[in-house]
This record gives structure tokens, C-alpha cells and sequence, in this order.
């Protein structure tokens, strides 16, 4: 499988990655080489294979449910480029 | 709807469990704390911080699946939803993907007489976003993160709902539903309880889907089925106008009733979903299975049906009384103190009760008269002490004081008249005293008569049984 210039281009909107155009097609070409490696990948005979979510044979470990957390708001607001009546400030976004 | 078309719509609602803490971190859930207080590290998705899952998210998860007789997974998986908003300071949600927690299921609603069982495809953890300000700060959005992180369960159904009317139906048995298990307050204006439909119409006898639109955040019970029929009329127009319907997701406007298209994003179905690193797939093992299977409280059917059968209900006074669980034990409360006067307790209950409740915008919690006292009052309506018209007189004084019935019915001189020789003095009395009537009556005019009841019950100052009196006055006028 082989990405195109405008599948990298949407790839990177949605990730919110700027990249320069004349970038596109390169990482068309590296990115379409590791689907290719996926690509060999796949044609290994799984059968009889469960499927993996994660790399650790291990469970979850689960936590009490109980608050442990403090207000820290007024520290962890210093670093917040604008702050008012306790509330972050971003650009306006209405969907 | 013209019945030509036929419409599908299925449901999925996010459901806030009650925990105290967030689903990935130790910060509190509560609502209505000042902006940012409750929202700790994990949830502002500073580097470096790690979620660790909530024990009792999962056991909550564990029991609705119980209680919907539904598939637990043994072994299910967090993933990645992503995308950019303010109000999601990681860029992804954690959410389930493949392998939910809970798989298929069902619920049985009851629309017209009938009952249907709709299918539940899936019900999956995942965290809350937080909350975005438009309100005007310069120009800006505030964000407030207090929200980010508390667990959600998202209950899907399968498209079986045919109308409005259903959808509502199975909205509020869930509702009533997470409540009995105390999973979720259920509070609907705080947004513990969301609502997103699915929305298409089809000619009727045809078996594909049509096209959906999604319908976001309808969050009462009035603006589901507003919204819905709203959105059915709305596609029946699009395709009878030779047009198509379009998928896509469009909010429902309450003040206007209409639902509009949201704004586009060519993306938004493009989450890139990938299993969460961060976190090990959950095993879920039978011991605890076993464990919240033994502390699941009866359910509202199996209550209702009890209801039915140990006390003679009809079936319309049982669903009233089993809609919530609070309402149930009260009855059940009244029911024992009153020593077993199931049909009387239930009417009152589902009349004056309720209706006096809902007059005062009170839930049965705060209720002012609480079912000790309201059995009190009904005791003396069984042993005849006091007549039902009496007894309405009393409730209003039970409401409004802190005195027993007792003490009310001994204070106001309101115990009824059973001493029958005194009543048949009035009787006489009132009939010399009302020849008109009288004549009327024996002339045929059976109306004539409730104006000497009347009379008479004015007299004995309502104490008399109007039964008695009745009963007594025919007698006498047809000598």
C-alpha cells in the first residue's frame, strides 16, 4: 500500500502537524515504506494467534475509588498562557 | 407521521457513574465546584502523568451489564479516540473500541399495552471531556477541566425503536434503570444522563436502513421525542422533495424546535482509534461477576411484577410505583405500617401523594409527610374512624404540620359519625327541612337526591360516611 501526497497532507491535519510542502512527498515515499513493512508483516501465518492490545502479558491493575487529589489549580495555572475566574482561556471555538 | 415511512432510531446514551473519584486519576467528581478545582494533573494531560483505572467504574460497568442480562467481557480494552478540542487537553479521549466492557444485552419497554424488547449492542467505559464557556471573555472560550475525567458509561442500543414514543420509553426505563442500580444519579440537568439518536426513515416493508443523522446532547425526556419527531418529519420532507438525506450530526434547538446541521468537519468520523499504551487490557473474572450478582437489588420488572402479584395491583399503579426505587420502598414502608392496606396505600400514593408532590416540585425523598405518618392516616380510613372526604382534609394538615393523623383527627373532632341513630336524627331533620327536593326525588329526579346528601354531610361537617348516608336516605324516601 502506498500513501499519496494528499493522504499525507490529510494525515497531518489530523494529527495537527505542519509540514512543508516540498516535505510531502518524501514522507509519502518513508511513510508508504513502513505500511509496506506492515504489509510483510501480515502476510505471516497467524492462525492460532490471539491478538495482543499490549506489548506486557499482564492485567490492569485497578485502583480504590477515592479522592487523593488537592486543588492545585493556582499552580498548575502559572503555566497557562491566560487565565480568568478560574477558567483557561483559549481561542473561541464554537462547533 | 405519513405512514408511508417508517422510522429507525437507535440510542446512545452516556450515563455519568456516581463514583467519587475520576475514572483515570484520584481527582473528585463532584458537581459545582469552582472551575479547575477538581481537575489534577492526569486530567489536564500533563506530560509525564499516567492514568490508573478506577476499581469502581468497573464494577459499575459490571453490574448495568448484569442487570441487561448482557455479555461481560472477560477481557476488554481501553483505546485511543482522537481529536483536537480545547475541552480535551490530551488529544484523545480514552475510550473502548474493540472489546467494550459489556456486549450484547436487552431492556424491555412497554409502549401502548405492549411490550418490546430493544437490543443493547454495547456498553463501553470512557472519560468525560470537559466543559467549554462560550460566553464572552474577550473574545475567548474559557475551559473549565472540573468534568474531564469523569467516568462515563455509553450505552448503545440497536436501531430497533420504531417511533418517538419508543425512544422515550427506553430512555426512561434506562434512566429508571441505572437509578435502581445506583450506578448513576440520573440527574439530567447536571448531565449525568445524555441522550445522542440515531435518525432514519425508510419506506415502510423496506429492509435496508436509510440514511442517519445524528442528533447530539438532547438531554431531557420532552426534547427526545420533540427532537425525534421533529427530525422524522424533517427527512420525510428531504426525500418527498426529491432530495437525500445527507449523514451527518445536527443539533436539536430547543427554544425553536428544529434540529440544524451542525458544522461539518469532513474529518469527524476519522478518530484513528488505537489500543491506549498507557493501559493494560481489564480482566474481568468471575469471582467478581459472582460477587456484584449477589448485591444487584431487585429490578424495577421483577419489583413491578412482585407488586402485581403480592398486592393486587393492576398493572398501571405497579409501574408508577416501581419508576423509582425510593417511590417502591415507600410504598412497601406504608404498606407494612398500615398493616397490609396495599390497595389503599397505592391509591393514595399515585393520587394525592404524587399529585401533591408534583404541585410542590418535590420528589418523594423530601416528602413532607413521611410513610410512617401517611400510614397513620390511612390506618384510620380502613377502620372507618374517618370518612376518604375527611381523610383529605387530614393529609392537607399532615402536609403542612408535624402532627400525627392521630393527633390531627383528636384535635379537629373529625373521627366519623358510626353511631347510626345520630345520623338518622339529621336524615330526618334535613328531609322536613327540604320538601322541594323531596318531592323532586319521589317524582322521579334522581338528582335531587345529592342535594339532600349534601345537606346532611353539611350538617354532620363531613363526618357522616356518604355511603351510609346514601344508602340510609334512599331508604326513607321510598317509605
Amino acid at each position: 500500500m502506498s500513501l499519496t501526497a494528499n493522504d499525507v497532507k490529510k494525515i497531518a491535519h489530523l494529527a495537527r502537524l505542519g509540514i512543508a510542502e516540498q516535505d510531502v512527498e518524501h514522507y509519502a515515499k518513508d511513510l508508504s515504506s513502513v505500511l509496506e513493512l506492515m504489509t510483510q508483516m501480515g502476510r505471516l501465518n497467524t492462525a492460532g494467534v490471539t491478538p495482543m492490545a499490549h506489548p506486557l502479558d499482564q492485567m490492569q491493575r485497578l485502583r480504590e475509588d477515592a479522592v487523593t487529589e488537592t486543588d492545585q489549580r493556582d499552580h498548575f495555572q502559572t503555566i497557562a498562557p491566560q487565565t480568568e475566574a478560574g477558567l483557561y482561556l483559549v481561542p473561541k471555538v464554537i462547533d | 407521521m405519513n405512514s408511508q415511512w417508517e422510522a429507525v432510531i437507535g440510542l446512545e446514551i452516556h450515563t455519568q457513574l456516581s463514583t467519587k473519584s475520576k475514572i483515570f486519576s484520584g481527582a473528585a467528581t463532584a458537581y459545582g465546584a469552582e472551575p479547575n478545582t477538581q481537575a489534577c494533573a492526569v486530567d489536564l494531560g500533563l506530560p509525564g502523568v499516567l492514568p490508573v483505572l478506577n476499581k469502581d467504574a468497573v464494577r459499575r460497568a459490571v453490574t448495568f451489564g448484569l442487570a441487561i442480562d448482557a455479555e461481560i467481557a472477560p477481557h476488554s480494552v481501553f483505546a485511543r479516540k482522537n481529536y483536537f478540542y480545547p475541552d480535551l487537553p490530551k488529544g484523545y479521549q480514552i475510550s473502548q473500541f474493540e472489546l467494550p466492557i459489556v456486549g450484547n444485552g436487552h431492556l424491555d419497554i412497554e409502549v401502548d399495552g405492549e411490550t418490546k424488547r430493544i437490543g443493547i449492542t454495547r456498553a463501553h467505559l470512557e472519560e468525560d471531556a470537559g466543559k467549554s464557556l462560550h460566553e464572552d471573555f474577550h473574545g475567548l472560550t474559557g475551559i473549565d477541566l472540573n468534568r474531564a475525567g469523569t467516568p462515563l458509561l455509553e450505552i448503545v442500543s440497536e436501531p430497533d425503536m420504531r417511533s418517538a414514543k419508543e425512544a422515550v420509553a427506553y430512555m426512561r426505563k434506562l434512566h429508571e434503570l441505572v437509578r435502581y442500580l445506583e450506578i448513576c444519579d440520573g440527574n439530567m440537568q447536571e448531565g449525568s444522563f445524555r441522550c445522542d439518536a440515531n435518525v432514519s426513515v425508510r419506506p415502510k416493508g423496506q429492509k435496508e436502513f436509510g440514511t442517519r443523522a445524528e442528533i447530539k446532547n438532547i438531554n431531557s425526556f420532552k426534547f427526545v421525542e420533540k427532537a425525534i419527531n421533529h427530525e422524522i418529519e424533517r427527512q420525510i420532507d428531504v426525500i418527498e422533495g426529491g432530495g437525500k438525506v445527507v449523514q451527518e450530526t445536527r443539533l436539536y434547538d430547543a427554544n425553536k424546535d428544529e434540529t440544524r446541521s451542525m458544522r461539518s468537519k469532513e474529518e469527524a468520523n476519522d478518530y484513528r482509534y488505537f489500543p491506549d499504551p498507557d493501559l493494560l487490557p481489564v480482566l474481568i473474572e468471575d469471582s467478581l461477576k459472582d460477587e456484584v450478582r449477589a448485591t444487584l437489588p431487585e429490578l424495577p420488572d421483577a419489583k413491578k411484577q412482585r407488586f402485581i402479584d403480592q398486592y393486587a395491583l393492576d398493572n398501571e399503579s405497579a409501574t408508577t410505583l416501581t419508576s423509582s426505587r425510593e417511590l417502591a420502598d415507600f410504598y412497601e414502608t406504608v404498606v407494612k405500617a398500615s398493616g397490609g392496606e396495599a390497595k389503599l396505600a397505592s391509591n393514595w400514593l399515585t393520587g394525592d401523594v404524587l399529585g401533591a408532590l408534583n404541585k410542590a416540585g418535590l420528589e418523594i425523598s423530601d416528602c413532607p409527610v413521611n410513610a410512617g405518618r401517611l400510614a397513620g392516616l390511612i390506618k384510620r380510613i380502613a377502620d372507618n374512624t374517618i370518612s376518604g372526604k375527611t381523610a383529605k382534609q387530614v393529609f392537607d394538615k399532615l402536609w403542612n404540620g408535624s402532627d400525627s393523623a392521630d393527633e390531627i383527627i383528636e384535635k379537629e373532632g373529625l373521627v366519623q359519625i358510626t353511631d347510626t341513630g345520630a345520623i338518622e336524627a339529621i336524615v330526618d331533620k334535613v328531609i322536613t327541612a327540604n320538601p322541594v327536593p323531596v318531592e323532586q326525588y319521589r317524582a322521579g329526579k334522581d338528582k335531587a337526591l345529592m342535594a339532600l346528601v349534601g345537606q346532611i354531610m353539611k350538617e354532620t361537617q363531613g363526618k357522616a360516611n356518604p355511603g351510609e348516608v346514601n344508602k340510609m336516605l334512599i331508604a326513607k324516601l321510598k317509605n
